[in-house]
């Protein structure tokens, strides 16, 4: 299956439902976790070239904390948990009750750096073990590895093993954001879920969608 | 080093290059495993610059090439615009920057130790084109953003972490 040009309306909402599966288990674990509201939008399936791609979380140069692992099993591909810095914040205070945690100055404590990797582990294993039971596919993922830096540089080692083979992406993207602020723009975090392309045509069938 | 706003600043995007001429500059953003090479001619005044995200372009599998893609053909292609555009092959030097491994994985897989690749690849298709490396800022594990001026010949660096330098 050529996954560029086969893709279909069908194939684009089982995408979306998808995200919106993994992206629910995520925030309930995150609302558990925090003893917070966590909400989140409709997903977003969309085709975009890399460059497009840099602009899903505020551009190349845009500095976030990001949760990245690959999964690997019946189906390859990576996926991200991009979080801005100041939500970041919001969250590993409340988790460590610690108020002077900072991501805007390092270097981080040891104890705010496990939290936020212990919430990825957990915001991560939550997404992909609800997308596991949704689809039945055995999927294995690596342990999550973290880096506070420029969105570009997080998110091209998620299109490495892609570009070999495309100019393109098709990524899942499925924001989640605190309810109890307003100004949601920038509180956002962001699901990113980047199957390779090999993968979608494993993806659907195990699903029953057509995939001629 | 002041930037002012009369001169564009060129902006090249992953698995893209580009051209500049003083008193312009151009940059990259968020270099993470992949690397910058600015390829100069002092004497034209004249620079390039090309995103690299792959070693070499025989990892292709697609149908069309995107030459910049890849450190052999990104080079090449980028030294035959120079040369277009007036620079001196044997005049041209190189600047590069990137290469880092932002994540820390025991997998054994090939894409996680995709920096280093990308600088050997970069510094194998220089050397073969007889083109020097001036400076470099290469590895480690931090992202950069990086801008060249044809005019001061200097690649600015900039780190999340550890600010800025010029090479």
């Amino acid at each position: 299956m050529n996954f560029n040009e086969n893709i279909t309306s069908i194939h684009l909402d089982v995408l979306k439902e998808i995200g919106n599966i993994g992206a629910a288990h995520a925030a309930t674990a995150l609302s558990n976790l925090l003893q917070k509201k966590i909400d989140m939008r409709v997903p977003d399936v969309k085709m975009v070239s890399f460059n497009e791609m840099m602009e899903l979380a505020g551009g190349a140069e845009n500095v976030v904390v990001g949760i990245y692992l690959r999964i690997e099993g019946d189906a390859n591909g990576s996926m991200f948990f991009i979080l801005p810095l100041e939500q970041a914040n919001r969250f590993i205070r409340s988790l460590i009750r610690d108020d002077s945690f900072d991501f805007n100055t390092p270097p981080y404590s040891d104890l705010g750096l496990s939290a936020m990797q212990e919430m990825g582990n957990i915001l991560s294993g939550s997404y992909l073990s609800a997308l596991s039971d949704f689809t039945g596919l055995k999927i294995y993922p690596t342990v999550p590895g973290l880096s506070i830096d420029m969105f570009g540089a997080i998110i091209s080692i998620g299109l490495i093993e892609l570009s070999q083979i495309s100019d393109t992406v098709i990524v899942i993207n499925t924001s989640i954001y605190e309810e109890a602020i307003s100004d949601d723009k920038a509180v956002k975090g962001h699901f990113f879920l980047m199957p390779e392309p090999d993968s979608f045509a494993t993806i659907f069938k195990a699903l029953g969608v057509p995939t001629t | 080093m002041i930037v002012t706003n009369l001169n564009d600043v060129i902006k090249v995007g992953i698995a893209q290059m580009d051209i500049v001429k003083a008193p312009n500059t151009i940059r990259t953003s968020g270099l993470g495993s992949c690397v910058g090479v600015v390829i100069y001619d002092e004497s034209k005044k004249i620079g390039g610059m090309v995103h690299v995200m792959l070693p070499d372009s025989s990892l292709n599998r697609t149908n069309t090439i995107n030459e910049a893609k890849f450190a052999d053909t990104g080079i090449l292609a980028l030294v035959d615009s120079l040369k277009r555009e007036g620079a001196q092959s044997y005049k041209m030097k190189a600047k590069i920057a990137g290469g880092a491994q932002m994540f820390q994985f025991t997998s054994d897989k090939d894409s996680m130790r995709i920096g280093p690749r990308n600088v050997d690849a970069v510094k194998t298709q220089l050397k073969k084109l007889n083109i020097p490396i001036i400076s470099e800022d290469t590895g480690g594990n931090s992202g950069r953003t990086i801008e060249f001026s044809p005019v001061t010949n200097m690649l600015n660096v900039r780190t999340v972490n550890k600010g800025v330098s010029e090479i």
